[in-house]
């Protein structure tokens, strides 16, 4: 079976910093794969040529055997790759309902002319929009707030709205970008149901960034460990578990397990 | 070959002056990020100034040129004071709209008075020397060495002191420079009279050298000194003189091989083209986002 | 006291959202106001000044809600709406006056209106280009640049008059036409705003990296925005033409952008009420102040200053009045009804 994403080769460089160097990797669908490594080692950097914010120096991105690189992000997420952002890059002045529509935007089925006059496809569409954010929030335990902004919401939710946000977009690929940041354990325990239960109801497959090493460890099936952009360890979870001494030698003594 | 040579002293007289208007353009937006679009009209107060002191105090070249640059880094102050300063926290467009304000008031304010344009004895006496078939001007020598002295004076400031040290800091992160002990309201305030000042003296030196000065002066060629800012990266010092020259150079190169009838059109669509090429001006660089 | 003005207060606003939401207030109301305009313009019984003042609010409408597209909603700064305007003023006129067989043109009016709009659009078409790559500070002066440009150009064509200006037009904006175009533009425009298309731009204003990774098409979006703000004001500019019947290129220069400006920021930035509000109270009340001659123009811009100091997001900011929004977005919890969906199938 072809796999989902196919990343080869993949080197970006910032005016002679190497920010990745040679990553290479394979998911394969509805896998849970998790990027560890210390701050700066380019994590971010990949997630951000995977989507097209940055185009690649080197290397190839497919994915479903389509060819990434070169495509521009809208592109890219309507072909099937949504992601969350390690700062929250909400819409903020806009409500969590309108945040959630505007995801829809790649599945439009109206015309700007139709959009101008109200004619044609535009109710039958908007109304079919609204039915499935509103679901959509619904199911997130968000669609009380519906009209709300989106900066009024606390912190949680407005993860929480992220998340929903980039699932509107009907991803087959999910990049979530340190979701746990800045929660508490219990909040982390939650996380980690909320993320196995999307996986399972929305059929994606997820990558995530993460500092958090209990909920790396709990959830994810493959590790990739990046440090200075370079691949120091592809394992599985249990192996790096097995031998904390290679866990201290990638992170540093300090690690919170 | 002459009259190329002549057109290149024209070229940096306008210049010049496009520079030093320039200059007070980015300055004030590299401290405050905020364009202030009423800073050609300054420049059209230093003009008028300019002729008060010189028709009805009767002074010299020397106090005029002093008092007017005084009087219009006053006037900048107190502008700022008054009008940027409680908006600092608002939105920017909210600040640049007051800006708009600002100037509209001033022209109306200086049309209000003095309806018709008015006339600006010479104050020097303008020699003209001729080189076999050139003739140089006093007046555009002293343009154009003015200018620069004030431009190098500017540079030493901004490079050299610790109040320019404390300007660069602010551009870079207003936030925690008053936590350095850096008294930022002052150094805003500085900032703005120097800008002002410089435009002032633009304003004097135009006023000397195109002898006819109107309320309505400020606003072209405003415009197009903060189009010469941007060309050259606004928020850069070095790039402001720069912007200035370049337009200097293209409007009066036009000027001199097309119908002077296209020297606007075709400066814009150069410079339009030039910003095509490099987006962020000449020596500006883009603020790279954090995704 | 108090409660009884807050009952007072509550049922008059429940008996106005009925009225308004009813099916048939806005086709009632657009209606009774054209027959009124119609009947004003034929019958005279409204001042022709006070109707030319009317026709000037009219036309200030439109360009101050097309201009808030891109400056309010999109978050740009385009510094050079007038320019748009000019085109449209120039083709609408060449168009009655040269084109069109004579005593054909009150027929044809509406055809020249809406191809001056398209030139406009054209020339929004290739604005909208740069503002692909760049944004902000930057964009703001390509705007500046091409509304210079097109003044300029048309002071360089002799043969559309040059600087001496185009006249000849015959006064075929009237108030019931003025009061069609503004309706139309307004709703239109509205009808974008409440869109996919319209969430597009207010997200590209928000965040445009995010917006992109959200599966908004940018490109297509500000390609939208651009072109539809500038055909509006094109239809704007044939408008004016053919009230004023006489134009020349300095009237379409930095002045009068920064005149629409003003009324888009005065009456807030992102809302349609608010731009007609802005454009409402300017026009008015610089008519007002016309006898105090060229001090109206000393206080005008000292009434700005003091506003942006005290309400710096203009009178309506960002808020919309009610009456514009559709219903589906006032009441969005009417279309979604749930009768106790599975709670296993909800998020733990």
């Amino acid at each position: 079976m072809m796999p989902l994403l196919e990343i080869s080769r993949l080197t970006h460089r910032f005016a002679g910093l190497c920010a990745v160097s040679d990553f290479n990797l394979a998911v394969e669908p509805q896998e849970l794969i998790g990027i560890i490594g210390p701050n700066g080692a380019g994590k971010t950097t990949v997630f951000n040529l995977i989507t097209g914010v940055y185009r690649a120096s080197e290397g190839s991105i497919k994915l479903e055997g389509e060819e990434l690189v070169g495509k521009t992000s809208h592109a890219i997420t309507t072909s099937g790759i949504a992601r969350t952002f390690q700062n929250i890059r909400l819409f903020k002045e806009l409500s969590v309902l309108d945040n959630v529509r505007i995801a829809h935007y790649g599945q439009i089925a109206y015309s700007p002319a139709e959009a101008l006059l109200h004619i044609g496809r535009f109710r039958t569409e908007e109304k079919r929009i609204v039915t499935q954010a509103l679901d959509l929030l619904a199911v997130f335990k968000l669609d009380q707030s519906a009209h709300e902004k989106a900066k009024i919401l606390p912190y949680g939710l407005q993860r929480r709205l992220e998340i929903a946000r980039a699932l509107a977009t009907n991803p087959k690929l999910l990049l979530l970008d340190e979701p746990a940041a800045g929660m508490n354990p219990n909040e982390i325990t939650k996380l980690m149901d909320l993320i196995r239960w999307i996986r399972k109801t929305f059929f994606v497959t997820i990558i995530l960034i993460e500092h958090q090493m209990r909920l790396v460890m709990n959830i994810c099936e493959r590790l990739v460990v990046l440090d200075f952009g370079m691949t120091i360890a592809k394992r599985m979870p249990s192996e790096i578990q097995i031998n904390p001494k290679v866990l201290e030698a990638y992170l540093g003594e300090e690690v919170a397990l | 070959m002459a009259y190329l040579f002549q057109q290149a002293l024209n070229a940096l007289q306008l210049g010049s002056i496009y520079a030093l208007i320039a200059l007070g353009y980015t300055m004030v937006y590299g401290i405050l990020t905020m364009i202030n679009f009423a800073h050609g009209d300054l420049f059209m107060i230093g003009a008028f100034f300019c002729f008060l002191l010189a028709v009805y105090l009767k002074m010299t070249f020397v106090t005029t040129m002093l008092l007017s640059m005084l009087g219009v880094a006053c006037l900048g102050v107190v502008i700022e004071r008054l009008a940027y300063k409680p908006l600092r926290k608002a939105p920017r467009v909210s600040a640049i709209i007051t800006a708009l304000g600002v100037g509209l008031f001033l022209e109306n304010f200086t049309l209000a008075l003095s309806p018709y344009p008015k006339h600006i004895p010479s104050l020097l006496e303008n020699f003209i020397w001729t080189v076999g078939s050139l003739s140089i001007s006093s007046m555009q020598v002293l343009v154009i060495v003015l200018s620069l002295i004030l431009m190098l004076v500017l540079d030493f400031i901004v490079q050299r002191t610790m109040a320019g040290m404390a300007m660069r800091a602010i551009s870079w992160d207003k936030t925690i420079v008053p936590l350095m002990g850096v008294p930022v309201n002052a150094i805003i305030s500085l900032t703005f009279a120097i800008g002002a000042g410089l435009g002032g003296a633009a304003g004097m030196m135009y006023g000397l050298a195109y002898p006819v000065v109107d309320p309505y002066m400020g606003i072209m060629i405003g415009w197009k000194a903060f189009i010469s800012a941007v060309v050259g990266g606004i928020g850069n010092i070095r790039g402001a003189m720069i912007g200035g020259f370049i337009l200097g150079t293209v409007e009066i190169m036009v000027a001199a091989f097309l119908p002077s009838t296209y020297r606007d059109f075709v400066a814009f669509t150069l410079l339009l083209v030039l910003l095509i090429l490099r987006p962020y001006g000449i020596l500006g660089k883009p603020q790279p986002q954090k995704v | 006291m108090i409660s009884s003005v807050k009952i007072i207060y509550r049922a008059w606003l429940t008996c106005w959202h009925m009225l308004t939401n009813c099916k048939y207030f806005w086709p009632a109301v657009l209606s009774v106001g054209f027959a009124f305009c119609l009947a004003a313009s034929v019958f005279e019984f409204l001042d022709l000044y006070l109707q030319l003042i009317l026709i000037y609010v009219g036309i200030n409408i439109i360009l101050a809600v097309s201009l808030n597209l891109i400056n309010g909603y999109m978050g740009e700064f385009s510094i050079g709406h007038a320019g748009f305007m000019a085109v449209g003023a120039y083709v609408a006129s060449l168009l009655t006056v040269y084109v069109l067989p004579p005593g054909t043109s009150s027929v044809f009016f509406p055809l020249a209106i809406l191809a001056g709009g398209v030139g406009a659009a054209l020339i929004g078409f290739l604005v909208a280009i740069p503002s692909f790559k760049t944004r902000g500070d930057y964009l703001a002066i390509v705007t500046l640049a091409f509304g210079m440009i097109v003044k300029s150009v048309l002071e360089n064509i002799d043969a559309i008059g040059g600087p001496r200006g185009l006249l000849g037009m015959e006064k075929l904006t009237t108030l019931p036409w003025v009061f069609f175009w503004t309706a139309l533009s307004v709703w239109v425009i509205r009808n974008l705003v409440y869109s996919n298309f319209g969430r597009g731009i207010l997200s590209i204003r928000e965040d445009e990296t995010a917006s992109d990774l959200m599966s908004v098409n940018t490109r297509q979006v500000k390609m939208i925005a651009f072109v539809v703000s500038s055909f509006f004001a094109g239809i704007a500019g044939g408008l004016f033409a053919h009230a004023l019947q006489f134009i020349n290129p300095r009237m379409f220069d930095i002045l009068k952008s920064t005149d629409i400006l003003i009324m888009v920021y005065l009456g807030g930035i992102a809302s349609i009420s608010g731009s007609i509000i802005g454009a409402v109270i300017y026009t008015i009340l610089l008519e007002i102040m016309r006898p105090l001659g060229v001090w109206r123009m000393v206080f005008m811009p000292l009434l700005l200053v003091l506003l942006m100091i005290y309400r710096p997001r203009g009178i309506m900011g960002l808020r919309e009045a009610r009456l514009f929004m559709p219903l589906r977005d006032v009441v969005t919890e009417k279309f979604w009804r749930r009768e106790d969906k599975g709670a296993d199938d909800a998020t733990p």
